[in-house]
Formats: structure tokens, C-alpha cells, sequence
């Protein structure tokens, strides 16, 4: 099978996230994609903790960079981003994560950085995109960057061959999502639902016609996030989209009280569950069979915000 | 466009094309302003800033509209706003003339009711039910929740935990008028904050909610259409000035928070060659201090909220907390349209600390018996310092136009510990320390 390659640029672009994604594919099976923030709860113990992500059976790494301002999380993400931001964490610290992951797994699991477009500016885009390359990194998450205002990022990541995830989200318009699969590289991020991250007893109801209408607009490649917490709610995502985003639900196990090594053990079991999940979804593996499900407390990482406002 | 950050637009060739491309300043629409502006939000919210965007511009070319938002405005606000020359208090500014335009007189006690009433207009013609807003010193938010009573809209206000304390006042009064206040305890618990929760209010809200923002900042195309709804403030004052005074103003004087009085202030003068355009800033303790809101002094271009402007931020592109002794003025960033009168050179931008606006808040108070909001406060030091500036280069023939935007009851509390004016019991009683429970 040819690499994935992106469907605009000036030249064709490998994707490390694509050719991911479509390995998997081949397995009969969604990826998981797993995210953390770095630093926290100190940038040595999140490398940890995203390398015991991995091990427990993450297929793509998305590791956060905290941020002041983030608009598109729930409480349970800001608090670990608060907390990261007051031990002093750095935007250059999300390279030793991309290192780390590629070291581990020799370059197996990509790993994509969630940004914010604020830092990554003030960073510099291209070198930024430098840095990331030469760190193994796969590309970046852009979740506040519409394509509209990408240009510098879209050469930057065509320069050093990244992937750009960008999302859409129900309320796209046609126009809008053939705009933004044409600027996506690695895949697109379907938002499951109108909101911020959390967990949520439910996944978004519209997101399984996002995903068809994603792919009417040329898309090979979507993922699902917001609000997948569970290994069920895996299952039933693994389904239809090529790969399951699960956040809050993996910050809240690392938040929760207790030793490290406890929330370590939590954070493991729920990835392990929603390995599981991505499995099961279409019958495929051979996991599904012996592994049990365990069930996900929901209770510390439901996004009051989303409730309480929804009318 | 191409982000060219730390690179001004300087180059000759370029504002006269600019110029020529875009005719009159004051006719620039979004979303760029030079290189400042755009939309930087998650796709989530395009959707709705496009219909925003289309039923406002339909909403402005509609007769029966622009008739309604009039009618409020002088029935309601009770506008036109009067201008008023302030003698005694010109004295302290090297002898000129100064007027103050006063939006403080308007219903409300400030110029935020002008955009408030255009936008929930607009929120019934889009047929939502719910507005949302953000609030640092409660003045929006009060406005707010006045257009919600009157136009019958359910209505929400975040608020910085830390702001509900300092201005419980106008805590009650927005619940007063039937909104819920919402306080926001994470971050630094402040407008930027109440910012971030009313975003993401919205994305999750957004099909029967619309977020009234309340200044020039923001996402395309609030700070156009904000400036808008504000372009009376300098339009009036224009035919004022020149019934009274049978000339156009030397220079103009605002403060600048967000920059909507001063961009509805300077709009119609954008183009007037011969008219300086003084927009001050949140000076805080001193630039030197660290503790500040002067963005174009202390800050540098960045992304925002939705849009690139000048911004407080340290080397990694987080924001860094902004300092006032007004509320209004206390926020890291600025609206787009002001980075670029900025780096256009068309209107300059100083910073005015705590120190000089509470001493030209109380000259205010006691040569003309007027108490200006805090923020207008910055605005009247400003207009000290360029009176004065002229009169140090032997003109004393200067014609200066203040926005007054807002009036001091809210400030009182405030002053009175400044000044020391009451006891400790009941200075302690009028900062309301108990908080907004
Ligand atoms: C009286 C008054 N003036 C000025 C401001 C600053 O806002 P802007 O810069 O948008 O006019 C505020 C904001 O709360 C205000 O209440």
C-alpha cells in the first residue's frame, strides 16, 4: 500500500499518522489515540505517564501544550493545564515527549501536539515545525487555527513534512468541511458533539453523521473526539471512524488522589479498556475475546459546564 | 493571509496602496485590519459567525432596523449625548479648550449601551432566546442584562470570581434586572477568564444562544460590527464640535480597554487629516512594574480570543495577567482595529498610570462636579498631558474632544479607600468585602 499523502501542497507529503491509521485499517480496526498534557503533574512524570499510555495500548500519542487560555476544554483539562503552567512547563518541553514516544516504540507511534496557535506563534510556526520534525514528532492539533488563517502553518508543515489535523464540527457547513479535508494532513478531527473536552456518559449523536458527511467531502481519514470516555463508547465509535480521541477521561485517572503509581495503574486500566473497545468495534481482534471491560468512573470527570448549560 | 508576526506595516508603498484599494479609514471592514484581526476560534463557532456576519450587515441596510436601534437610542438611552466644555478643569491643561462627550449620561452610565441594544436587536432578528456575556467591571454586564429585560432574552454573565468580589454592586444589579451571574473560578479568575467561559458557553450553546461581546475584540466580526454600533459616539460629537466651536477638534482623547468608546470616538475623525488621535492605556503601576495593561508599551502581536492583536504575553506566547485599578481597562489584550491605527501611525498610544487617573478623576470631581468612570478617568489624564504638551510648545489655541465614558458611581467605593475619604468600618462596608452571596 502506498504512504498516505496529503491532497494539496505543492508536492505530495508523507503522513505518518495516515500510514498509522491505515496499518490499523488493515488490522480491521480503529486507532486510539490517546491524549496528555506535558508537565503535568511535572514534565518527567507526564513522559511517564504518556509512555505508560503507549504501553497499555495507545496507537497515536496527542500530547497537549498547556495553555492560559483554553477555550475548547472542559474543567478537567484546564486544571491539569493550571497545574502544568505553575510548575513552569514550556512549549519546548512537548519535544522531549515526541522524542521519548519515537525511542520507545522506534518510531511506531506518531505523536501529534495539541496546541493552542497563540504559543506555536510566539514560538516561531517554522521553527516550531523544525524542532518537531527533527524530534520525531508526527505534526500538530490545531484546535483554535481554522484553515482560513493557516497559510504560514500549512507551509511550515509542508516544508517539514507534518502532519496538520485540523476539526470540524456538526455545525460545518459542506463548503467548510471540503475546505478543511482539503487542508488536513493525517486526519480529520471530527468533534463529536457542540462543546468542550470532557468525559461524558454519551457520545455526541451527531457524531456518526459528521463522519459520513466528513467523508463525502473527500476525507479517507477521520477520528472521533469529545467526550469518548469509555471502552463501550469506543466500541460503538470504532465502528464507523478510522480512530477514537479520548482525553479527559485519561487526564482525570492521572488527577484523581492517591500515589502516583495508583493513577498510574488507573490511567493504564482505562486505556487498556478502551483498547479494548477499538476491538471490539468491529469484531476484529484478538483481544476482545479474554480481556475484561472495566468500567470507567464518570463521575469525577463529567464536564459540569456542558450539563448545566445545555438547555 | 500570511502571519507576519513583529513585523509592522510600515512600508510607504503599502498604506498608500492600502489606502487607495480600501478608500476611508473609517469604512474598513473586517476581518482584517492591516494584518491584525481574523478568526482565530475553533470551527465550531464559524457557522454562527457567519450568520452573525450576514444578518448584521443585512440587519444595517434594513430601514425598519437602523429606525428601531434609533428610536431606542433616544427614547431609551436618551441620546444624542450632550457635549459639555469644561473650563475650570481646561485650566490644568495648559489653558485649552476641552469638551467632554457624555456617554456617561446615557442609561446605564455608559457607552456599552449603544452596542448592547444593536446586538440584542439583532438577536431577535436571528430569533435566539439566550444571550451570554463576559464582564469585567460589571458595566457591560449590566447593560446586558438591561437589553435582555427589555427585549425579553434569557440572559447568563460570566464574571471573574475576583471581579464579583470587587464589584458586588453591580452584581445585584445585573440580578436585579433577572440575569444570572456566573462566577468563573478558574485561571486568573478575571475578564480574561470570563472571556474563555463565555467561548465556551457558546460552542456548546451556540444554536439558541449568541454571545453579546462587549467590545472591539474578538473574532471577525465583532470587532467591526461593535464598532458600528458605536460610530454615533464620534459622529455626534463631530456636528457638535463643529456647531460650537465652527472647527474640527485638535485632538481627541480616549481611554482604551477593549477600544470600543475610543474606537467609536475616533471613527469619524479617522480621516480627518489634522485631528491627533490619543488613545490611553492601563498603565497600571508603571510599565517598569510589571503590573500593567498597556499592550502596545508592553506587549507585542499575538492571538487572542479570536483575533491578532497587540497582546500581554511572556516568551511562550501565554498570556500574562494585566493590572489596573480600573476594571474596564484591565484586559492583555486590544481590538484589532487599534494594532493597526497603531502601526499605521494614524493614532498614538500612551499609557496612563493609576496614579495620574485617580488625580485627574478627582480634579474632574471638583472643578466641574462631573465623577468619571475610573476608566474615563485615563482618558482626562491624557488629555491633561497633551493640553499641556502644546502649551510647552506655545500653543494655546487647542481644541481637545475627551470621551467621557462612563460615570464614577461604581468607583466610588474605590476612591474612597484611594483617598482615604471614610473610617476603616466604613470603608471596609462600602467594598462590599462580603463578596456577592
Ligand atoms: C466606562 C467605561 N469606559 C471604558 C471601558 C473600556 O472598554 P472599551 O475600551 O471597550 O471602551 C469600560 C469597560 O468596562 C467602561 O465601563
Amino acid at each position: 500500500m502506498s504512504a498516505a499523502t496529503s491532497p494539496v501542497g505543492t508536492m505530495p507529503v508523507a503522513s505518518a499518522t495516515g500510514d498509522r491509521i491505515a496499518a490499523l485499517r488493515a488490522e480491521g480496526r480503529a486507532a486510539l489515540v490517546g491524549y496528555l498534557p506535558v508537565g503535568f503533574p511535572d514534565v518527567e512524570r507526564s513522559v511517564e505517564a504518556v509512555l505508560a499510555m503507549v504501553d497499555a495500548g495507545a496507537d497515536v500519542v496527542e500530547v497537549g501544550v498547556p495553555y492560559t487560555d483554553p477555550v475548547m476544554d472542559g474543567p478537567v483539562i484546564q486544571r491539569a493545564a493550571e497545574a502544568a503552567l505553575a510548575g513552569g512547563t514550556r512549549v519546548r518541553d512537548v519535544l522531549r515527549v515526541a522524542e521519548a514516544v519515537a525511542s520507545h516504540t522506534a518510531g511506531r507511534v506518531p505523536t501529534l501536539v495539541m496546541s493552542y496557535w497563540n504559543p506555536l506563534l510566539r514560538y516561531g510556526v517554522d521553527a516550531f515545525a523544525r524542532d518537531l520534525a527533527a524530534a520525531g514528532g508526527a505534526g500538530v492539533i490545531t484546535p483554535d487555527l481554522i484553515p482560513d488563517e493557516g497559510a504560514e502553518w500549512i507551509a511550515a508543515s509542508d516544508a517539514h513534512g507534518l502532519d496538520r489535523v485540523f476539526l470540524v464540527a456538526p455545525s460545518s457547513t459542506p463548503e467548510r468541511l471540503q475546505r478543511t479535508v482539503r487542508a488536513t494532513r493525517g486526519f480529520v478531527y471530527a468533534a463529536s458533539t457542540m462543546g468542550v473536552t470532557g468525559a461524558r456518559s454519551q457520545v455526541g449523536a451527531r457524531a456518526e453523521q459528521l463522519v459520513a458527511d466528513t467523508r463525502a467531502a473527500g476525507a479517507r481519514d477521520v477520528c472521533v473526539g469529545l467526550g469518548v470516555s469509555t471502552g463501550d463508547h469506543a466500541a460503538q465509535v470504532g465502528r464507523y471512524a478510522d480512530g477514537v480521541i479520548v482525553g479527559s477521561a485519561l487526564v482525570g485517572a492521572l488527577l484523581a488522589d492517591g500515589p502516583w503509581s495508583a493513577r498510574i495503574d488507573e490511567l493504564q486500566r482505562r486505556t487498556a479498556d478502551l483498547a479494548d473497545g477499538v476491538r471490539r468495534a468491529r469484531g476484529a481482534g484478538p483481544v476482545a475475546a479474554g480481556r475484561t471491560v472495566l468500567a470507567v468512573d464518570d463521575s469525577t470527570t463529567v464536564d459540569p459546564t456542558s450539563q448545566e448549560t445545555s438547555p | 493571509m500570511p502571519d507576519q508576526p513583529d513585523q509592522p506595516v510600515r512600508d510607504a508603498l503599502t498604506e498608500t496602496l492600502a489606502h487607495q484599494v480600501l478608500g476611508r479609514l473609517a469604512d474598513v471592514q473586517g476581518p482584517y485590519f492591516g494584518e491584525f484581526g481574523g478568526r482565530f476560534v475553533p470551527e465550531a463557532l464559524i457557522a454562527a459567525l457567519d450568520e452573525l456576519e450576514t444578518e448584521y450587515r443585512k440587519a444595517l441596510g434594513d430601514p425598519a432596523f437602523t429606525a428601531e436601534l434609533a428610536r431606542l437610542h433616544r427614547e431609551y438611552t436618551g441620546r444624542p449625548s450632550p457635549l459639555t466644555e469644561v473650563p475650570r478643569f481646561a485650566e490644568h491643561a495648559g489653558g485649552q479648550r476641552v469638551f467632554l462627550k457624555r456617554e456617561d449620561l446615557n442609561h446605564t452610565g455608559s457607552h456599552k449601551i449603544n452596542n448592547v441594544l444593536g446586538q440584542a436587536l439583532l438577536v431577535k432578528r436571528m430569533g435566539k432566546t439566550r444571550v451570554i456575556a463576559e464582564t469585567g467591571a460589571g458595566q457591560h454586564g449590566v447593560a446586558t442584562a438591561t437589553a435582555a429585560a427589555l427585549l425579553d432574552l434569557e440572559c447568563v454573565v460570566y464574571m471573574g470570581e475576583e471581579d464579583t468580589r470587587r464589584q458586588a454592586l453591580n452584581v445585584a444589579r445585573m440580578r436585579l434586572l433577572g440575569a444570572e451571574v456566573v462566577p468563573v473560578q478558574i485561571g486568573s479568575r478575571t475578564l480574561k477568564d470570563a472571556i474563555n467561559e463565555a467561548l465556551r458557553d457558546w460552542v456548546a450553546n451556540v444554536e439558541s444562544t449568541h454571545y453579546l461581546l462587549g467590545t472591539v475584540t474578538g473574532p471577525h466580526p465583532f470587532p467591526e460590527m461593535v464598532r458600528e454600533f458605536h460610530r454615533i459616539i464620534g459622529e455626534e460629537a463631530r456636528e457638535q464640535v463643529l456647531d460650537r466651536v465652527g472647527r474640527l477638534p485638535d485632538a481627541l482623547a480616549a481611554c482604551v480597554g477593549g477600544g470600543s468608546n475610543a474606537l467609536g470616538l475616533f471613527n469619524a475623525f479617522l480621516d480627518d487629516e489634522g485631528v491627533a488621535l490619543y488613545g490611553f492605556e492601563a498603565g497600571g503601576e508603571g510599565i517598569d512594574s510589571g503590573r500593567h495593561a498597556a499592550r502596545f508599551s508592553g506587549g507585542a502581536p499575538g492571538v487572542l480570543h479570536g483575533a491578532r492583536s497587540y497582546l500581554l504575553q511572556d516568551d511562550d506566547g501565554q498570556t500574562l495577567p494585566s493590572h489596573s485599578v480600573s476594571a474596564g481597562l484591565d484586559y492583555p489584550s486590544v481590538g484589532p482595529a487599534h494594532a493597526w491605527l497603531h502601526d499605521l501611525g494614524r493614532a498614538v498610544y500612551e499609557p496612563v498610570t493609576d496614579d495620574e487617573a485617580m488625580e485627574a478623576f478627582r480634579l474632574l470631581c471638583c472643578t466641574e462636579g462631573i465623577i468619571p468612570a475610573i476608566e474615563s478617568a485615563h482618558a482626562l489624564a491624557g488629555a491633561l498631558r497633551v493640553g499641556r504638551r502644546a502649551a510647552d510648545d506655545g500653543r494655546t489655541d487647542q481644541v481637545i474632544l475627551v470621551n467621557l465614558s462612563g460615570r464614577g458611581d461604581k468607583d466610588v467605593a474605590t476612591a474612597a479607600t484611594w483617598f482615604g475619604l471614610l473610617d476603616d468600618e466604613a470603608a471596609q462596608a462600602a467594598q462590599g468585602t462580603e463578596g456577592d452571596k
